[in-house]
């Protein structure tokens, strides 16, 4: 691991990033004390724990929309388990967060089809997992393996859905869908981030439908101790980007 | 046919009779005929000039008709739908109209409708319709959506289409053909009239505004028509430039013709090319000469303002594209002046026509070729024009998206039985040629989405009653139906910005059309506007570039025509090319260029195409001479430079004109298998790789999935996020749905945009099919006369300055020395 310049908390000069890229694609980097893997797929990864987090699947959305006579494709929850099967297959995890609104609405795990349920369950065996509870699916699953909670605190990070405001050290979250408009000489690109001050961070969302929330946006204001950096999801890498080179849309 | 086969007193009630006599008017032939044509029960298309009474001709029939009504006890209903394609002219004909309803005190109420009528006129009118109802085909099919259609149409009797041209030949047309096979559903004694005032094919519109009767069932009815055009090819002996779309070489000859004519309309294909001229024409304007500038850049007032003077008479030329079509009077134009290339037989005839406001004379036309290639297209489409012989556009095949609109539509009306429906549908011009399969997976889509995994059939937005009949799930979703009706979809040009800070658009210096985009990657460089640009990015409907200094950008200019040589025309202008008795038409420098290309290089027979291959400087050039079109050499050139890629020569650009593409690689290409390279399987997957992974795909999908309603434009309650809107993103749709259900109807609806109107698959796939084992290779040391045009291109100054002419004067000269040395 490529090491910058020590972290010397000086409020008024830049922060300088602790990253390093990964072979695999993944960001190397540090929230609080811990060293998380940032994945390509939008999944963070904790080495220690062999824990993988993801958020906001948003399984069912294309149904959701459905029900209320907009017919979007009922492939997006296959779409999303094709991805988390994927992670899962290349990490081998003893745990995985589901980090809230794993479900777009309350009433998505009926919908949810028998094949796709049945997917869900054999990826929980052999590993824990574990349901954050989002906003959309405040229930938790009825029916499906896994353990609800509200909080879960793991390697000194505390795991939640949505980011408390103030700075919060140690705090993973979601919610949010952060993307990133990435300018630079080549021109701009919009891509689904995560977003962290080395102090917190938060996680892109992982549903195949799941828009995306310009980090710019005065939902993210107040909550870095720092101008944060981003983590913009590419073909097969995360890119560090820099504060100065996000625009607005 | 009708004119004048019964007496006017006959066709002519007393009171219109006495009216036009009254005004010192007496009835035009082709308003009794029109008139005549309704007595017989016949369907009408009128072709009339503008300004010889043509909107009360399509009128006079309906008026007299219900004038002569017996009084009724109980309301009589709607009699006449008039169906207008802009919402002001809807306006301007009901004004129009009221004058002589009121002159004449007839019983008749005209209205008009559209997005703009106040809500309490609206709802009187559909509670107690109008005699006459003006409005606009989308106002149409929201009427056709409401419940109790039928009864409100069921006492219609007449439709009257104006300005059918501009309306037959696009998705809006689709959906008004549609509205209009359920109108006749609804009214099975309805007739349907067209009018146009341009002379253009007119079985193209008759084969689409027909009913279930077909084409045959129509009238044409013809308004005065004048001689036989008089066309002629500006020679401008010893000054024919080798390249360039200005025909700077000509101004001052087009200013002296100008000068001995009362009013001239110099018709131009860009908006480039009609800055240019104007400003050229003004440069030699000494006798300061009222020439004023007219196209789709202008603001709407200034060109208004044109329109009027014009009108008036007050100006002596205009130089205008084809922006200059609707609605307009033409006033005193004695001259058309084509400036560089007509591009279809048709589109010149109908050019022409505008110089045909004085019945008695013949029409007169100059053509003004830009360059030789030009000199040779302009004298077989002036010998085309004088044997009669148009350009037959093949028919449109209407869309499916516009199509699951539609079925919508009709499912919010009234319940409708499948078979039935298709009936109905396929008497629709454009659906003529539908299939009971496609129109079956039109119905799914409508009702579930249409998709492989069957997991909507609950949520059904069209359900199968036990009376075996689809009707709408709910009022609700009848009534978000409505709200999202239409088939105008957004603009295909995009505007070229400066990129400024925060990815922002900064000033505009043009527009491109999106399909000359899709040529080029961020980071990639083109001239544009006389300059050297690097693409940034594409936001919505701003492309964002900045100056780059790059001597060797990849597109070396966007520009020419859009419009393709018709295919009919380019099979002229080969036959001419390979005809050298022929050659005695062209001028001395033009027959002198054919000379010194069948000398050192080829002439290709009428059936083959030249390829020829050379070095220059380090590279190694490939042109041929395809004559189809920029759009469809630009896709032949992508495709190709992918091939030429896996085949290990090194691409490293390529140019398109109308006539011809040269790419340039790192290795030479003369060892090529060239039936190989230009085989028709280039349109399988390697059109396919290509275009799935383009922004256009996703552009074409946007507008599909909104017409056909799987995207709401409007939606009562937007999904929002932290106080702020998320934008739904139909790229994460078309994403998920190409991976998963690749032959969706959407994705095919996508791909034929695509394919038809921004890369021009079709006319690229006879262009592969007519080569085949008819390509003429010729390996050369150095460049051939024919070659000059396009590789001028390379690197050309496009702006008016005189410093880029006089660059592009030098380099044309260093050019021309090698090819002739």
């Amino acid at each position: 691991m490529t090491t910058a310049a020590p972290a010397l908390a000086a409020p008024a000069a830049a922060h300088v990033y602790d990253f390093a890229n990964s072979p695999c694609g993944a960001l190397r980097t540090r929230v609080a004390a811990a060293e998380v893997m940032l994945r390509p797929s939008g999944g963070m990864w904790l080495e220690v724990s062999r824990t993988l987090v993801v958020a906001d699947l948003h399984l069912e959305k294309g149904s959701a929309y459905a029900a209320r006579g907009q017919m979007l494709p009922p492939y997006d929850t296959r779409e999303t388990l094709d991805r988390l099967e994927a992670e899962v297959a290349a990490l081998s995890p003893a745990t995985v967060v589901l980090l809230g609104d794993t479900f777009h609405d309350r009433r998505s795990e009926d919908r949810l089809p028998g094949d796709d349920a049945e997917r869900l369950r054999a990826l929980a065996t052999g590993l824990r997992l574990i349901w954050v509870i989002g906003n959309h699916d405040a229930d938790g699953p009825q029916r499906l393996p896994g353990d609800a909670v509200d909080e879960l605190e793991l390697e000194g990070l505390i795991f939640r859905h949505e980011p408390q405001a103030g700075p919060q050290p140690g705090e993973v979250a979601g919610h949010l869908h952060p993307a990133a408009k990435v300018r630079a000489s080549k021109g701009s690109v919009r891509r689904r981030c995560f977003v962290t001050d080395a102090e917190r961070a938060i996680l892109p969302a992982f549903g195949a439908y799941a828009g995306g929330l310009n980090v710019r946006d005065k939902a993210f204001a107040g909550l870095f101790a720092r101008p944060p950096m981003a983590g913009a999801l590419g073909r097969g890498r995360v890119h560090a980007v820099g504060w100065r080179s996000l625009g607005p849309d | 046919m009708a004119d004048a086969a019964v007496p006017a007193s006959d066709l002519l009630p007393p009171r219109f009779a006495d009216w036009f006599a009254k005004r010192g008017w007496s009835p035009r032939a082709h308003q009794l005929g029109m008139i005549d044509r309704a007595r017989a029960g016949r369907d009408a298309l009128l072709i009339a000039p503008t300004g010889g009474g043509k909107t009360l001709a399509g009128f006079l029939p309906s008026l007299i008709e219900i004038s002569e009504r017996p009084p009724a006890n109980a309301p009589t209903g709607l009699h006449t739908l008039y169906i207008s394609p802009l919402k002001a002219l809807a306006v301007d004909v009901e004004r129009n109209l009221n004058a002589p309803i009121l002159q004449m005190s007839l019983p008749v109420v005209a209205e008009s409708r559209t997005g703009d009528t106040g809500i309490s006129r609206r709802q009187r009118q559909r509670v107690k319709p109008p005699d006459i109802l003006l409005t606009t085909p989308e106002q149409l099919a929201l009427l056709c959506a409401w419940e109790g259609a039928r009864a409100y149409f069921e006492s219609l009797r007449c439709v009257v289409l104006d300005e059918i041209h501009t309306l037959h030949s696009s998705k809006r047309g689709d959906l008004l053909a549609l509205d209009l096979a359920r109108l006749q559903q609804l009214a099975p004694n309805m007739r349907r009239v067209g009018l146009s005032a341009t002379v253009d094919d007119p079985e193209v519109i008759k084969r689409w505004m027909a009913g279930p009767a077909g084409p045959e069932s129509i009238d044409l009815v013809r308004g005065p028509g004048g001689a036989e055009p008089v066309v002629d090819v500006l020679l401008s002996e010893g000054r024919v430039p080798w390249a360039g779309h200005t025909a700077q070489h000509a101004m001052a000859e087009v200013y002296e013709v100008i000068k001995k004519s009362r009013t001239a309309l110099v018709f131009v294909n860009t908006r480039f090319q009609a800055e240019f001229a104007f400003q050229e024409l003004w440069r030699l304007n000494e006798d300061s000469l009222p020439i004023a500038l007219h196209h789709g850049s202008l603001a709407a007032e200034q060109r208004r303002r044109v329109e009027a003077a014009m009108a008036r008479g007050e100006l002596r030329a205009v130089v205008c594209t084809s922006t200059l079509d609707l609605g307009i009077d033409w006033g005193d134009v004695d001259l058309v002046i084509q400036l560089a290339s007509p591009k279809g037989a048709s589109r010149m005839v109908q050019r022409i026509g505008r110089a045909n406001h004085r019945l008695d004379e013949p029409s007169q036309a100059i053509f003004v070729p830009a360059n030789r290639f030009e000199m040779l297209e302009c004298q077989a489409a002036r010998e085309a024009i004088a044997e009669h012989k148009l350009d037959g556009d093949p028919p449109r095949i209407g869309a499916l998206d516009v199509l699951a609109q539609h079925v919508m539509g009709c499912a919010c009306s009234e319940p409708f039985d499948m078979v039935e429906l298709y009936d109905e549908v396929t008497s629709a011009g454009p659906y003529r040629g539908l299939s009971w399969e496609d129109f079956e997976q039109v119905v799914d889509f409508v009702s579930t989405g249409g998709y492989a995994l069957k997991t909507y059939d609950r949520f059904r937005r069209i359900v199968r009653g036990p009376d075996g009949k689809w009707r709408v799930r709910n009022l609700e979703t009848a009534q978000r139906h409505r709200l999202n009706v239409g088939a105008i979809v957004s603009p295909a040009v995009l505007s070229v910005r400066i990129a400024a800070r925060g990815g922002r658009g900064g000033r505009k210096i043009g527009e491109v059309e999106e399909g000359m985009l899709e040529m080029l990657e961020p980071g990639e460089t083109f001239v544009f506007a006389g300059q050297v640009w690097e693409l940034a990015g594409v936001t919505n409907l701003d492309v964002l570039v900045r100056p780059a200094n790059d001597k060797d950008p990849k597109m070396p200019s966007w520009g020419g025509s859009k419009f393709a040589l018709s295919t009919y025309l380019a099979q002229r202008v080969r036959q001419l090319m390979y005809d050298q008795d022929h050659w005695q038409v062209l001028p001395t420098d033009v027959r002198e260029w054919l000379e010194a290309q069948r000398d050192r290089s080829v002439i290709p027979a009428e059936e083959e195409m030249l390829l020829e291959t050379f070095p220059r400087g380090k590279r190694h050039f490939m042109v041929c001479y395809p004559f189809d079109g920029r759009l469809a050499h630009t896709t032949l050139a992508m495709l190709l430079t992918r091939r030429l890629e896996r085949a290990g020569v090194g691409p490293l650009g390529f140019v398109c004109n109308d006539y011809a593409l040269a790419v340039w690689a790192l290795k030479p290409m003369d060892e090529l298998d060239f039936d190989e390279l230009f085989a028709q399987d280039m349109l399988g997957d390697d059109l396919e790789d290509w275009l799935n992974e383009s922004f256009m795909m996703k552009r074409s999908f946007k507008g599909c999935a909104i017409i056909a309603g799987l995207i709401e434009r409007r939606f009562p309650g937007a999904e929002q996020k932290t106080g702020r809107q998320i934008t739904f993103s139909t790229d994460l749709i078309y994403d998920v749905l190409r991976r998963h259900q690749p032959d969706h109807l959407l994705l095919r609806c996508a791909r034929e945009d695509a394919a038809t109107g921004l890369i021009d698959v079709a006319r690229l796939g006879g262009l592969l099919a007519r080569i085949r084992g008819k390509i003429r290779h010729a390996a050369l040391d150095h460049l051939s006369p024919f070659s000059v045009p396009i590789l001028l291109e390379i690197g050309k100054e496009r702006s008016p300055g005189h410093a880029g002419e006089m660059i592009l004067a030098e380099a044309e000269e260093d050019l021309i020395a090698e090819a002739l040395s």
